[in-house]
């Protein structure tokens, strides 16, 4: 109950910061496509905890402005390899410390996220990470990412 | 004044990041098999549009315009590192061995 009516909010959120228009017609269209979405995800049975994450807001801002600060240092460190050629890529597995399905797609999404590294392949908790460097794969090796998502979702 | 500095940062913003998606491109024809073009496309999808994106943000203000590109944003980074995956794992399933520097440090490809 507390998902559907946290879902409903955000899509009504959602339709109206997209919309732009207030009037009657388009906002009870508005409001039949969020019941109807309401309705096949409750039959699809797929809200819960993982698409709903509430759990993780407290701490999700601070993680994100430590990844995006990572993605800016390694989209730079790429963009410059790209034009000296200078590349020397690796194949790595590297150990996700999360107990939760949650965080390690976090984390694998993460990896694939920040430009130079690429996760290719999940086997329980061995992420396959393809590296454009080796000093991409060893700061990944070195595994603050895992710690700072593992606080973020176990 | 603060029109002209909000075009000025914009403008720097969108210059820069136009820039980091031609370099992106040009790593998707320079690099040299696909795992590692995939890694020229990322600089695209993450640096470049960002900034691309921001630089948008500058121009739009307060409005309806500045939460549909936050939005746009938001969504291309959260689908295209699960896409990059998708392609690299089915890839890596369909046999296409990744081209290394040194094949001694193959350990992490299990055969």
């Amino acid at each position: 109950m507390r998902h559907t009516i946290s879902l409903s909010l955000l899509l009504a959120i959602f339709w109206l910061l997209n919309s732009g228009h207030y009037t009657w017609l388009i906002l009870s269209l508005g409001l039949l496509s969020i019941a109807i979405v309401v309705w096949v995800t409750h039959v699809m049975d797929v809200v819960d905890h993982e698409s709903l994450p509430w759990h993780l807001t407290a701490r999700i801002p601070g993680y994100n402005l430590w990844l995006l600060k990572e993605v800016m240092v390694a989209s730079l460190d790429v963009a410059i390899r790209i034009w000296t050629g200078a590349i020397s890529p690796i194949v790595v597995d590297v150990k996700a410390s999360q107990k939760t399905d949650m965080g390690k797609v976090i984390y694998a999404n993460s990896i694939t996220l920040t430009p130079g590294t690429v996760s290719i392949n999940i086997q329980d908790d061995i992420i396959t990470v393809h590296a454009l460097t080796r000093v991409g794969a060893r700061n990944l090796a070195e595994g603050e990412m895992d710690r700072r998502v593992s606080r973020l979702a176990g | 004044m603060i029109a002209l500095a909000l075009d000025v940062g914009s403008w720097i913003l969108l210059v820069a990041g136009s820039f980091i998606c031609v370099t992106g491109g040009v790593g998707m024809l320079r690099f040299p098999d696909f795992f590692t073009r995939i890694h020229a496309a990322g600089v695209t999808d993450t640096l470049g549009a960002g900034l691309i994106f921001t630089g948008l943000m500058l121009q739009a203000g307060l409005s309806l315009v500045l939460a549909k590109l936050v939005m746009i944003l938001l969504f291309m980074l959260f689908t295209s590192p699960t896409a990059s995956h998708a392609v690299a794992k089915a890839a890596l399933h369909s046999g296409l061995e990744p081209q290394l520097d040194d094949v001694d440090d193959r350990s992490g490809v299990d055969s």
